[in-house]
């Protein structure tokens, strides 16, 4: 990588994401992935003489709500545009979609890359029409109009990325806060995330921008960082040789790992771009846009920093409870009710989400209080019981709902601390083991904790560990 | 003679019990058979079908449904062939479409079916709808019913050449530029072009969207009042129709026009206009004071650059509209070795030259580098039109104007000179750009020839009773609307001229 050592990139995305609306974005028709082709199609999505289009007012608060949490500013009033082109999966040969007056503009993400918090910069996100999906045959081409009409939400970038790896982290910490905001489920797999990427390299250091090439048909966040690897590193070669870029676009072949050229500036479309005459202008109420607000949820990263900071959790732990936000909501439940949320985060993170998993249980089947889960803490932290035991009252209350104390109780697990006591149990283990006994004093250490063990059996685990450590050490060197 | 008949005439009989859907759909189907070959208004027309709805109207009557729930029941209604009925074709006059069969119903064939209206038979259009003689439909052209070897107008020429030579009591047109009051003035019948909103486009195959509107071509005034209510109101299928309650248009009907002022757009007397027609207007603007009427001159000053706004607006909408056009999905495929080539050889074939032309205009005007030259300043002086108008509108009830500059003109005359016909729409344009409403009525005829001239009046935004008001006063103290044309009937072995009507099974 000597090479671009030399030379920076300038990157910007085009993400689109396809919406979870239950219909299409300007008819009745389910937006539903793997249906038989043309199952899902009407007159108006398949452009049909005479149809028109009728909003789908559920996409455009989704896609206002994406805004939001991309910090955008929402326009008071957006408009839908026709942008004309001819290709065989566009049933109207337009597309309708905000061209000069999007639904969101002007906003950021911020995310976690190599150790500290980058922001890249939204230029706008605006609402737009899915097309169908050509299916080529041995003899013959189909077009598949299910997905034609589905709403799609355009995500465009700044050219604020700088390397293969930060776009990557962007596509990532994007995907997160759409699907944290209920805006797309972004399945890869079904198409429901696609990006156009835009990247240009230049001297490292200088201001000037190179000349600007579009890549297009990455269809993995994978694809899009291999794609972009490959390109910046073939733009500098061009440079180093003496070669001259000239604005174009790219095709990325994710077989063979290269970019091919489709086509250089000169043949760029004209689409014809007009504010489409079927529908109105939205402009939405200061009312309808304050209850989409309502809906703003806190961000995957805001949510890690708040973790780490309020409870002391370590990142793992945070983590954790971002990327399972139903978990994450217990656990700030049980940590209201605990000064050790630490301690807490680590039996819902370790025990209680594996039993869960074992049982196949989910979280309203919990059949005890979060608070139990303090008052265990609480239990252990004061010396009541020891951590052994603590394993055993989690695994009785997971299944009977009782609290932690009244186990205790039941079982007499209230841990040994009484000196006394202790030693009783000590001289009991002494003299039923001369032979570990002789070792021990023979200098093998090891001796000691087999030792401990027989303690912690006489005293059915309750015994205080570190005392039965003190004790013995004591006696038998005594 | 039961094709002589009006909507409401025919409505009294039956609701008399006098006579059945069935009798009176025969008539109609008869009185076709007999002079379509010469009139040639429609492109199509199911006589099966249309007696099969006939049946089932009368059937409804026989257990209880009358006029005043379904006012239309049993009244044959005859459509342009741009307005989609399930299972009838939709041509658009166009080759492109002409073995297209619409596979759903446009809101205006659903109200009509409610309203218990047998709806037969595809009337004959321009291509898409556009033009302004009915001769640029690749079906042949209609002839107007008054004279043989003129045009009936257009676009909606076979709807009021229809509706003259009583081959259907009413029908339902579409106007972009005048394509309704034209074509009524011409053949001597009354055509509505409702206010923008007014009536749901859904099912109107779209020629220029923010301009396109359905409205009823009849007979009388009151079939016009009778057809828009049926036809009007809030369609959530279609985003700019308005949420504007749709009065009763029959209760508007008064003879009566006593202190209305009626505004005389200046721009609008101007020296294109035929002698004649000019003569018929002056006398016209009598009636109407004699009537109680008050004539205010009022002034429309942008309304010359009516006819350049409207050749940008509605082309550049229209070479989005028919984009849609090329063969992958329905409608007719020319093969070609790739996708491009087959849009090329398809369109190339499926389209007429007047499209052509309008498509090419339409591309130029939103070109990058253009648009803002063209596409944008026309939306500016529509605006300023609008302007224009509502300000008047401030000082008059409605307007008086002619519809065209000329009567009737000649098949051929003006076909091989586009701008010519173009600037034919004049008088009509403006309120499609301003997105008003307007009425044409019959209010003469030339000497000799005998060829209707019709007189406009334009209303308000949802002002179609004021105009319908002064309209029916006007109709009931002439008598041009009792005039009908002698059309020589044939029998259906005469050879024909043109192209004749696909008949179907």
């Amino acid at each position: 990588m000597s090479s671009t050592t030399e030379y920076e990139a300038v990157i910007g995305l085009e993400t689109h994401v396809q919406l979870r609306t239950r219909s299409k974005m300007w008819c009745g028709c389910a937006n539903e992935f793997g249906a038989p082709p043309n199952t899902n199609v009407c007159p108006v999505c398949l452009g049909l003489p005479g149809v028109l289009p009728v909003a789908n007012e559920e996409a455009l608060r989704l896609t206002v709500l994406a805004g939001l949490l991309l910090n955008c500013e929402i326009p008071a009033r957006a408009r839908f545009d026709r942008k004309n082109y001819f290709y065989p999966d566009m049933p109207k040969n337009y597309q309708i979609t905000q061209y000069d007056q999007p639904s969101a503009v002007r906003g950021w993400v911020d995310f976690e890359f190599e150790g500290a918090i980058q922001r890249v910069r939204i230029t706008r996100a605006h609402l737009e029409e899915d097309v169908g999906k050509s299916m080529h045959f041995a003899q013959t081409s189909g077009v598949d109009f299910n997905r034609a009409g589905v709403p799609l939400l355009e995500i465009v970038s700044e050219p604020d990325i700088t390397s293969a790896d930060m776009a990557y982290a962007y596509l990532n910490a994007l995907k997160d806060i759409l699907v944290f905001g209920g805006i797309s489920d972004c399945d890869m797999e079904k198409g429901m995330v696609r990006c156009d990427v835009n990247v240009s390299v230049r001297p490292r250091g200088t201001s000037q921008l190179g000349a600007k090439i579009e890549i297009k048909n990455m269809n993995s966040f994978s694809g899009v960082r291999r794609a972009l690897e490959y390109e910046i590193q073939r733009q500098v070669s061009v440079l180093k040789s003496g070669g001259q870029l000239v604005q174009s676009t790219r095709r990325w072949d994710d077989q063979t790992g290269v970019t091919e050229e489709m086509r250089t500036k000169e043949y760029a479309h004209d689409y014809r771009y007009f504010p489409d005459p079927d529908l109105m202008a939205f402009v939405p109420s200061e009312q309808w846009v304050n209850d989409v607000r309502k809906c703003v949820v806190e961000l995957p990263l805001a949510r890690k920093q708040r973790f780490m900071r309020d409870y002391k959790l370590p990142a793992g732990d945070a983590q954790v409870f971002v990327d399972d936000v139903p978990l994450g909501d217990y656990f700030e439940l049980v940590a209201r009710h605990t000064p050790n949320p630490k301690g807490a985060a680590n039996w819902v993170i370790n025990n209680m989400r594996a039993l869960m998993v074992q049982t196949g249980k989910a979280l309203k089947d919990i059949r005890f209080k979060p608070e139990a889960i303090g008052e265990l803490v609480a239990l252990v932290d004061q010396g009541k019981i020891s951590s052994k035991s603590a394993q055993e009252v989690f695994a009785e209350m997971f299944l009977t709902g009782e609290s932690p104390s009244a186990i205790v109780d039941r079982k007499g697990l209230v841990q040994v601390s009484d000196t006394a006591a202790v030693e009783a149990f000590c001289d009991q283990a002494i003299a039923a083991n001369p032979g570990p006994v002789a070792d021990f004093k023979a200098g093998k250490a090891a001796a000691l904790n087999f030792l401990k063990g027989q303690v912690m059996k006489l005293s059915r685990g309750r015994a205080n560990p570190a005392l039965v450590g003190e004790i013995l050490e004591k006696k038998l060197k005594g | 003679m039961l094709d002589q008949l009006t909507v409401t005439g025919l409505s009294s009989l039956l609701a008399r019990g006098e006579t059945s859907s069935r009798e009176i759909t025969q008539t109609f189907l008869q009185r076709i058979e007999q002079i379509e070959p010469l009139i040639h208004a429609f492109i199509s027309w199911d006589a099966a079908d249309a007696l099969r709805q006939a049946d089932h109207a009368d059937k409804l009557r026989a257990t209880g449904a009358s006029q005043a729930d379904k006012p239309l029941l049993g009244i044959p209604i005859a459509l342009k062939d741009i307005i989609a009925v399930r299972g009838h074709p939709l041509t658009c006059g166009s080759r492109i479409l002409a073995n297209f069969v619409s596979p759903y119903d446009s809101t205006v064939a659903e109200k009509l079916k409610t309203a218990g209206a047998v709806l037969f038979g595809r009337l004959n259009l321009d291509e898409f709808a556009m033009g302004s003689s009915t001769e640029n439909s690749a079906f042949g052209p209609t002839r107007n019913p008054w004279a043989l070897d003129r045009v009936p107008g257009g676009s909606s020429g076979g709807a009021a050449a229809a509706v003259a030579a009583g081959e259907c009591p009413a029908a339902l047109g579409s106007d972009t530029g005048g394509s309704i009051r034209q074509p009524a003035a011409f053949c001597g019948v009354v055509g509505l072009k409702p206010t923008y909103g007014r009536v749901s486009r859904y099912g109107l195959v779209a020629y220029a969207s923010s301009l396109d509107q359905i409205g009823p071509i009849t007979a009388t005034v009151t079939d016009a009042a009778l057809l828009l209510e049926v036809i009007s109101g809030y369609d959530p299928r279609d985003s700019t129709s308005v949420q504007e309650p749709v009065p009763r248009y029959l209760d508007a009907l008064r003879e009566d026009v006593k202190g209305i002022r009626i505004g005389l757009p200046r721009e609008y007397m101007t020296g294109i206009l035929h002698p004649e027609v000019r003569k018929a207007i002056v006398n016209a603007m009598t009636v109407l004071e004699q009537l109680g009427a008050h004539l205010v001159e009022v002034s429309l000053p942008h309304t010359e650059y009516a006819i350049a706004t409207y050749y940008l607006i509605a082309p550049a909408e229209a070479s989005s509209n028919l984009a849609r056009y090329d063969g992958v999905r329905y409608g007719l495929r020319v093969d070609g070795p790739d996708p491009v080539a087959m849009y090329s050889a398809t369109r190339g074939a499926g389209f007429g030259p007047e499209v052509k032309r309008r498509i090419m205009l339409g591309t130029y005007a939103l070109s990058s580098g253009y648009y803002e030259a063209y596409y944008l300043r026309a939306q500016k002086v529509r605006t300023l039109i609008r302007q224009d108008f509502l300000r008047a509108f401030e000082l008059v009830d409605a307007m008086l104007t002619p519809v065209s500059p000329t009567p009737p003109f000649m098949l051929g005359e003006k076909s091989g000179n586009p701008l010519d016909m173009y600037l034919s729409d004049i008088f009509t344009l403006s309120c499609n750009l301003a997105g008003i409403c307007g009425i044409s009525v019959p209010c003469g005829f030339t000497t000799a020839p005998r060829l209707p001239i019709g007189i406009q009046f334009l209303g308000r935004p949802f002002g179609e009773e004021t105009i319908l008001r002064i309209a029916y006063a006007y109709e009931q103290a002439t008598s041009w609307h009792k005039e009908r044309p002698i059309v020589p009937c044939v029998g259906p072995d005469i050879s024909q001229p043109g192209i004749p009507g696909t008949k179907l099974a």
